[in-house]
């Protein structure tokens, strides 16, 4: 190269900066946001997350109540009594399904607790278990669908069959037999919430595994992996310096979309009473007041902010979900 | 954020707007019904067969305007094959699918100028960059066919090569039989040499090797007896023993029914084999144009030079390395106004400061937009 | 293609030894005897039965042998007696198995219809307020809580809403009908059905209708697409027959993969509207123990699943002339 442009000593390499100066760049973190950020909807979605995020973990802090504390009427005077104030418990009534009010924006519930701090308290717990199941299924879904991707043969054959074990039993009928298993061992509901996260992870591994392996297959079949191979670079160079950073944002892109997903079950499962279970506040179980026909008619306070919750905060999660899917994805490029 | 970040996000914003704007524009436009005095027109030299007068396709992209065609000019004289030639990003492939309006939207657009083109069977001339999309449905495939650089994914893969090749035919010959269909498509993959055409007639594309697919590609071009035959690259993506049958085949086939081809390559040795007109392209812009003999024996402008020069040569020793340009071909984004091939030029004088140069006529037939060559011209 | 889908057949018995394994080792895993703690608080027991669930379940034996015992009977259909029903398992799988299948397959086909044609719609469209409108569409379908938007229906539609639709069972219980089936009778099925398939759509339709828009940019950017319209083909011919058709292929294994579904994704949907089929009673075992009947059903579903996916490879053989099973 050195001895052309020693040829050419009228060329001019300063000139074809100028050329490339004047023009407009993208660095690649730039290209995903601009990406991102064109899709509103993806927006919306992140918008709403923080929102809720703030709701569910600051919010508490601003509530005078708490999340299983019951309130109590004064028959007479119809004054609201808190339960901490025993003396007074003796001779009130709950003050279940109070309509809205500046002490309780939401009502309360049948059981007298504030809908709106349970509200908070909910979403908590259902953030929660979406985190803590997404990281447990994707720690052990990228370890074994990489580990069955990369080295083949009879690893991935074993793996696979047992991804398709997995993938076979039915997620809610499964989580039916698990359920009267846990009532007949009489697990308390705290502990529920445990086991429950941790089940889920185990059987929501499977469909990790089977995509992060599919993903490594098919990049293990791309030429310029084939050329880094050719170059007889270290076997972990070449899982961390080119698979994994392949992988990635389709690993970021499917962790969001399932916190959604495990949102979604969860509160159903709470819903049918074998999730979170009281007193602990759900937004699935919050729903479950539903199904007493008069809350259902005339205290829609009650039921629908936490069905609304739910909805808002899958919704976001796609949407995002989605718009870095599409971020990602260099094709999608316009 | 420093400053000069600052004002490129600024510049960046802008540049999505008028995108917007750009789109939005596209939009209404396709939707208008557009009277046929709008895209009739008349060539300039009955003659031809296509005319491409000073056309401008845009690419409206997140970090500007690719000026991709710039302002080209050149003509396609009836039954006459003209060559192509430039780098990749040169804006070769663009001029096709510009010509066949099937540009990737609303991102890519034809912004100016005019694509004339004669319609013998209809007794007219119609200017493609007006013409309604219902039109040029007619003009595509039947006046105006076209080969693809890649057989090995041009072809649908859910259909039998049958099925593709009958469509080609139904679509415009209504007047055909189902059976009269099948039968025309077996001749033309006999024509194009594939030796058991009832057999490949049946089968799937997967079923067949590159060379064989990019001969049915070719018959289906051919099936509706074009015109105009546009082969962008059709030989890139196979092996050198096929290259040469496959230019061969298209070479007999074109003076068979008479059509003109406009060649689209890099590779100057085809072009010098098949082309009787050569235009040399740089940069989305017409730098040299004339008949082979002109480009071959007299090369002016320094990029043809420099092709010439980056040819491999089996018989020449100059020396055993091969020459190359310096530098890239520039990206066509806000190009300033001055000669695009002035930073790689080795022979620049000092009127190459100045703005864009014009195309002088060197002959009859050798264009040159270049000052040095200018400058030579009027001095002798 | 015969060798594969007996290569096939075999690895999906294995998976399916593997499930009902899985299955049975939970059962078994409890620290005490579980026929007597689930079967405690049901009075329909008699001493005989639970001498049968033992056997059947292996209880007397250790967890090997009793597995071994356990399948040599499921193998002979013999799932045991499911305990809320007092009647075998098969039976009252065979009872139910109409009502979800039938709810289920109407609501596939609706979705199939509505997905299809609207992703192509927002595929041909994109980026367009079109487009954004079905893709929000989409997103909604996906993220709601079917036993949310189930109450919102029942509220909206229902006895304590606008009154226009049945909100509970099948047929309304103060109106006698013939065995057979009647216009009258139909009809009333239909009105019933309304509330459930409607949920089943929008809450199942998401998904669908992703992948088909999906699949149909993909292929809309293909070169061979780029080639019929060179050929002059029509814009929707273009897109209906050449397009479509390669976005058949993976919808064919998308169909093939639903098909557990058909039995399974209705449990909440039905136990809501009070319908009777195989979730909605799947529920009441679990409420009440009954765990024979949740075995027969997890296994009649792992076993639909594998079927599916076999299934959906050979459909895929079937649309893709390139797939050559092997």
């Amino acid at each position: 190269m050195s001895e052309e442009i020693k040829n050419n000593p009228s060329a001019q390499p300063d000139k074809m900066e100028t050329l490339e100066e004047n023009q407009l760049f993208m660095t690649p973190g730039q290209i995903v946001a601009r990406q991102f950020f064109r899709n509103k909807l993806a927006v919306f979605g992140l918008v709403v997350l923080i929102f809720m995020a703030l709701f569910c973990f600051v919010g508490p802090l601003f509530s005078p109540y708490g999340e299983t504390e019951i309130f109590y009427l004064n028959p007479e005077t119809g004054e609201e009594i808190y339960m901490s104030d025993s003396s007074a418990i003796a001779s009130a009534i709950l003050n279940a399904k109070a309509k809205p009010s500046l002490a309780h924006p939401l009502g309360t519930n049948e059981s007298g607790h504030d809908v709106l701090t349970r509200l908070m308290y909910g979403g908590r717990i259902s953030l929660m278990v979406g985190f803590v199941v997404v990281i447990v299924e994707m720690l052990l879904g990228v370890t074994m669908g990489g580990i069955a991707g990369y080295y083949g043969g009879k690893v991935d054959m074993v793996i696979m069959r047992l991804v398709e074990m997995f993938v076979s039993i039915p997620f809610i009928p499964l989580m039916l037999i698990i359920s009267s298993l846990l009532i007949s061992l009489k697990v308390s509901p705290q502990d529920k919430i445990y086991y429950t996260m941790f089940i889920m992870g185990i059987i929501y591994w499977a469909g990790v595994a089977r995509m992060v392996r599919g993903q490594i297959l098919s990049l293990r079949e791309m030429e310029y992996m084939q050329a880094a191979e050719a170059t007889g670079i270290r076997t972990s160079r070449k899982i961390f310096r080119h698979l994994v950073p392949n992988v990635m944002p389709v690993i970021i892109v499917m962790a969001t979309m399932d916190l959604g997903g495990v949102i979604l079950m969860e509160s159903t499962m709470s819903f049918l009473g074998i999730g979170v279970g009281m007193p602990y506040a759900s937004w699935g179980n919050m729903v479950q007041s539903v199904n007493d026909n008069v809350i259902m008619r005339n205290f829609m306070n009650i039921w629908v902010p936490p069905g609304l919750c739910i909805l808002l905060v899958v919704l976001a999660f796609n949407f995002v979900g989605d718009g870095l899917r599409d971020a990602f994805d260099p094709k999608m490029k316009r | 954020m420093n400053t000069a970040e600052k004002e490129r996000n600024k510049r960046l914003r802008e540049v999505k707007k008028e995108n917007a704007r750009r789109y939005r524009a596209l939009k209404k436009e396709k939707k208008r019904k557009i009277p046929e005095s709008e895209y009739l027109t008349r060539m300039k030299d009955p003659d031809n067969i296509l005319e491409i007068d000073n056309l401008h396709t845009f690419f409206y992209t997140d970090v500007g305007t690719v000026r991709a065609i710039d302002g080209v000019t050149f003509e396609v004289p009836r039954g006459k094959t003209v060559g192509i030639v430039g780098e990749s990003g040169c804006g070769k492939s663009v001029t096709s699918l510009s010509v066949m309006r099937i540009l990737q939207e609303p991102q890519g657009q034809i912004t100016g100028g005019e694509i004339r083109f004669n319609q013998r069977k209809e007794n007219r001339a119609i200017n493609l960059v007006k013409t309604p999309q219902k039109v040029m449905e007619k003009v595509r495939g039947g006046e105006i066919s076209m080969i693809f650089q890649e057989p090995m994914t041009t072809l649908n893969p859910v259909f039998t090569i049958g099925r593709q090749l009958d469509e080609a035919v139904e679509l415009h010959s209504e007047k055909m039989s189902k059976k009269e269909v099948a039968e025309h498509s077996i001749s033309m993959l006999k024509l194009v040499g594939i030796a058991n055409a009832e057999g490949v007639y049946k089968m799937y594309p997967h079923e067949l090797s590159g060379g064989m697919r990019q001969r049915v590609v070719i018959a289906m071009a051919l099936a509706c007896s074009p015109d105009l035959i546009i082969a962008d690259e059709p030989t890139t993506a196979l092996d050198v023993t096929i290259q040469a049958q496959i230019l061969d085949l298209l070479r007999d086939l074109k003076n068979k029914i008479n059509a003109s081809i406009m060649l689209i390559t890099h590779d100057l040795g085809v072009v010098a084999e098949m082309a009787d007109y050569v235009v040399v392209m740089y940069a989305g812009r017409v730098v040299e144009q004339g008949t082979v003999q002109d480009i071959f024996h007299n090369p002016t402008h320094p990029y043809t030079l420099g092709l010439m020069k980056s040819r491999p040569n089996i018989l020449g020793g100059e020396g055993d390395r091969l020459y190359s340009i310096p530098g890239n071909v520039p990206n066509p984004v806000d190009l300033p106004n001055y000669c695009y091939f002035h930073n790689r030029c080795d022979q620049c004088i000092a009127e190459c400061d100045g703005p864009f140069p014009e195309m002088v006529a060197l002959s009859k037939t050798h264009k040159v937009a270049c000052y040095r060559a200018a400058k030579k011209e009027v001095q002798e | 293609m015969k060798q594969y889908i007996i290569r096939r057949v075999l690895i999906s018995l294995v998976v399916l030894l593997g499930v009902s394994i899985m299955l049975y080792t939970l059962v078994r895993s409890m620290p005490s005897d579980y026929v007597d703690l689930s079967t405690s608080a049901n009075v329909k027991m008699t001493d005989e039965m639970r001498a049968h669930l033992r056997e059947i379940y292996g209880l007397d034996k250790g967890i090997v042998e009793g597995y071994i015992d356990w399948l040599t009977s499921a193998l002979r259909l013999d799932l045991g007696q499911s305990l809320i029903f007092n009647a075998p398992v098969t039976d009252v799988i065979g009872r139910y198995a109409g009502v979800t299948f039938t709810v289920a397959a109407i609501a596939l086909v609706l979705q199939l219809l509505i997905a299809i044609p609207l992703g192509i719609l927002a595929a041909r469209k994109q980026y367009s307020a079109t487009d954004y409108i079905i893709t929000g569409l989409v997103f909604l379908g996906l993220s709601l809580p079917t036993f949310f938007f189930a109450a919102v229906l029942k509220r909206i539609f229902g006895y304590y809403g606008l009154d226009l639709l049945p909100i509970s069972g099948m047929l309304t219980a103060r109106v006698t009908y013939p065995d057979h089936m009647t216009w009258a009778k139909f009809l009333d099925y239909a009105q019933h059905l309304i509330l459930p398939i409607t949920v089943f759509v929008i809450t199942g339709l998401g998904s669908m209708l992703r992948y088909t828009r999906t699949n149909m940019l993909e292929v809309l950017n293909a070169d061979y697409i780029r080639t019929a319209r060179a050929k002059g083909v029509p814009e929707h011919r273009v897109i209906y027959s050449h397009a479509f058709r390669n976005t058949l292929i993976p919808i064919v294994t998308l169909l093939g993969a639903s098909l557990p579904g058909l039995f399974s994704g209705a449990a909440i949907s039905e136990s809501l509207f009070a319908i009777e089929g195989l979730g909605n009673i799947g529920l009441k075992a679990a409420n009440m123990g009954d765990v024979p009947y949740l075995m027969g059903y997890n296994m009649l579903l792992a076993f639909l699943t594998i079927v599916g996916y076999l299934l959906s490879d050979i459909l895929y053989a079937v649309v893709d002339p390139r797939v050559r099973l092997s």
